[in-house]
């Protein structure tokens, strides 16, 4: 059931990606932008927290979810220190995905070359 | 039923896209549906191993975007991608590939200017607009917090 309703929701979160991509004239960097911005957004408004709590990974892991992690660490980090956790928490919630990202993406890049697509 | 060829011609334009969006849909649905479930599985995994939430969640993530590496380093993300669109897309595995295929792509044009530079062009505004978005909240919350 955990895995029926994380693939339901993830599935219908790539859909809107899908249809922006089918009906805008949006680049990915935009829908990707879009997606990180939106899931700051319903994570302040209280409205992706539940969704996360019923869909498991298949909230977080879309990249709405990522706009989540950020607000929740802004939450958390506000709450312990302050102002000075608008600035921090944010990015030490998300320090693991975007250094993973940097990471692997060299090591990639050093021993792959790029396909003919 | 005679149809001038005008006429077959718009007939033809309306049901094309129409087929294409909703095979376009099924396979973001399928594809972005079974990164999510996979995703839950890695989750899951790093749960039972006694990791608390927040560093199972930082964990999975981690596990996706190598994974994500990995594929997108051998031209098998671009493949499935063909037919998982949105659903390719829209998962942390599509930022990780938006980071790598870049990445190896400009190598060629330097490790700093290429490679350093090109690494960013999709995660640049990605993280740009969602750490500003999370600091105008951070300071919202703040204010909220004081009155």
């Amino acid at each position: 059931m955990e895995y029926l309703k994380a693939f339901a929701v993830g599935g219908l979160i790539c859909c809107i990606g899908q249809i922006l991509i089918d009906r805008t004239k949006l680049t990915p960097a935009r829908i990707l932008v879009g997606f990180v911005v939106s899931g700051v957004i319903l994570s302040a408004l209280g409205l992706y927290e539940p969704l996360a709590e019923f869909a498991g990974a298949g909230a977080t892991v879309p990249l709405s979810g990522f706009g989540h992690t950020l607000a929740k660490g802004v939450r958390a980090s506000v709450a312990d220190n302050g102002i000075l956790g608008a600035f921090t928490g944010g990015l030490s919630a998300t320090a693991g995905g975007i250094t993973a990202a940097i990471v692997f993406g060299f090591i990639a890049a050093l021993l792959f070359d790029p396909k003919d697509k | 039923m005679s149809l001038s060829s005008d006429e077959y011609k718009k007939m033809g334009e309306k049901a094309v896209p129409k087929t294409k969006s909703i095979r376009n849909l099924t396979g973001a649905f399928l594809i972005g549906g079974a990164i999510c479930a996979l995703g839950q599985f890695i989750l899951n995994f790093y749960l039972d191993l006694g990791l608390s939430t927040p560093f199972a969640g930082t964990a999975c993530s981690i596990t996706l975007v190598g994974i994500s590496a990995l594929l997108t380093g051998f031209g098998v993300y671009d493949k499935i991608a063909k037919f998982g669109g949105g659903g390719t897309l829209v998962p942390i595995t599509g930022f990780a590939n938006a980071v790598v295929s870049p990445a190896m792509e400009f190598k060629s044009e330097g490790f700093i200017l290429g490679l350093g530079v090109k690494i960013f062009t999709i995660a640049g505004p990605v993280i740009v607009y969602g750490i500003l978005a999370s600091v105008i909240y951070g300071i919202i919350y703040w204010i909220m917090g004081l009155l």
